[in-house]
């Protein structure tokens, strides 16, 4: 019975940590992990304000997160340095704060989004998850060599007369969708996590992209399983639990 | 046209005109050289080659179809970045063989662990070996030892050869002597 009860919020948690660490991968090569962060708490308060109007929660935070991800682009230009990013948090943050404090509807899932509470999963949010991780995947793999070269050379596009713009849109979309997704489920600070440390390791440790992208998912997936096992065994929250180990196996390796 | 590139009272430059006017074509199978002191506007030049600069009087005109290759001065980031020579190589389509026996066997090491010099000639034979009709190579000997300089020479001489217009801004005097088919200095008042 018990085990029947947790496979669905285990296996939902499974696909996150499947696709947040390979994601993180390029959330890091392209600098942009503050985004992971900001794109959770914007995902965080359109779940919120979508409770308070009458609607579905898991789509009022993929609406704005995929709004947040579309527009950050716009104001890439004008706010250098991560600046998009930080106000993007910020606004996420505090959105989402006043709507779980000034609205009694949204509190207890606010309070679930920020604590992590994996358990409360059920079959209406594996199926998306586990369906849109894997589309978040194959996209990736398509994305892989621009994102790359994107890096490296960034003049080829426009020496190839190749628009760039597509891969940026298309990864923001991808980010911004995929951490919706997981903060659902694993919280905002549990998804963070997977999507910045496993990453962070990984680049320390690897020989290649390709071993990099191995060990990112490596310590992902072995994290959330250890995470998931110590949460439950010890009647904790989910999210900090996990933010905690792998922050102890952060600074182990580090 | 006749050549691959052909550049007429050409005057480039970033918010503001940088250089003076410059009359140059490029032919297939020529190695161009273009020298003169620090802040001439040599890289601005490559630059408006590759459409980054602005131009702000005359024209540019390239062969129909043009694939371009551009080298920079400044090393792509690549620090902290799990990324293999051998990767590399393969993201922009360029060939491992011919490379020098120094790197050739040092392809499956990060390029972060690789030596600055190393490290240079790697990102330098990566856009070579593009597929590329005109390749614009900006102070391509920096941080090459003599060995590295050679080759650079022979290679280069051989891509000319297959058919390659090659474009080398360079204060090497010696490199730009051995490899250039012709010159063009560059001075703050005129262009000689």
């Amino acid at each position: 019975m018990s085990a029947e009860l947790f496979l669905i919020p285990f296996l939902t948690g499974l696909a996150c940590a499947i696709v947040l660490p390979v994601l993180g991968c390029y959330l890091r090569l392209r600098d942009e992990w503050l985004a992971a962060l900001a794109y959770s708490h914007v995902a965080a308060a359109g779940a919120l304000l979508a409770l308070v109007a009458g609607m579905a929660p898991v789509l009022g935070g993929l609406v704005t997160a995929a709004l947040a991800g579309a527009g950050r682009r716009l104001f890439a230009r004008r706010l250098s340095g991560g600046a998009s990013d930080a106000l993007l948090l910020l606004a996420g943050w505090a959105g989402a704060v006043l709507l779980a404090a000034n609205a009694p509807l949204a509190e207890r899932l606010g309070h679930a989004l920020f604590d992590g509470q994996l358990y409360f999963a059920g079959s209406e949010q594996l199926w998306p998850v586990a369906s849109g991780g894997l589309v978040a995947l194959l996209a990736l793999r398509a994305l892989s060599p621009r994102l790359l070269l994107a890096r490296i050379y960034p003049d080829l596009f426009r020496l190839r007369g190749l628009a760039a713009w597509p891969t940026q849109v298309g990864f923001d979309l991808l980010a911004a969708l995929s951490l919706a997704m997981a903060t659902m489920s694993l919280g905002v600070m549990g998804a963070f996590a997977l999507v910045f440390i496993p990453p962070w390791l990984a680049f320390r440790r690897a020989a290649d992209w390709r071993s990099g992208l191995r060990w990112a998912l490596a310590i992902g997936v072995l994290a959330y399983v250890a995470a998931f096992a110590l949460a439950l065994g010890l009647d904790q929250p989910f999210g900090p639990v996990l933010a905690l180990l792998l922050v102890l196996v952060g600074l182990l390796v580090a | 046209m006749n050549g691959l590139l052909r550049a007429e009272q050409l005057v480039v430059g970033w918010q503001q005109p940088a250089t003076q006017p410059l009359d140059l074509t490029i032919a297939a199978g020529e190695i161009v050289g273009l020298t003169g002191p620090n802040g001439v506007g040599k890289s601005t030049l490559l630059a408006a080659f590759a459409g980054r600069a602005k131009v702000f009087s005359g024209r540019i005109e390239q062969r129909p179809g043009l694939r371009l290759a551009l080298q920079r001065q400044d090393v792509p980031p690549v620090v902290g970045m799990p990324l293999s020579g051998r990767e590399l190589l393969t993201l922009t389509g360029a060939s491992p063989v011919g490379l020098p026996a120094w790197l050739a066997d040092r392809l499956d090491i990060r390029l972060d662990k690789l030596s600055g010099g190393q490290r240079h000639y790697l990102t330098l034979w990566a856009i070579l070996q593009a597929p590329a009709d005109l390749v614009l190579l900006d102070e391509p000997t920096n941080n090459l030892d003599v060995a590295g300089v050679a080759h650079l020479t022979e290679h280069l001489r051989d891509q000319a050869a297959a058919g390659a217009g090659i474009l080398v801004v360079s204060h090497d005097t010696a490199f730009v002597d051995a490899v250039c088919d012709r010159v063009i200095g560059l001075r703050g008042n005129d262009v000689g």
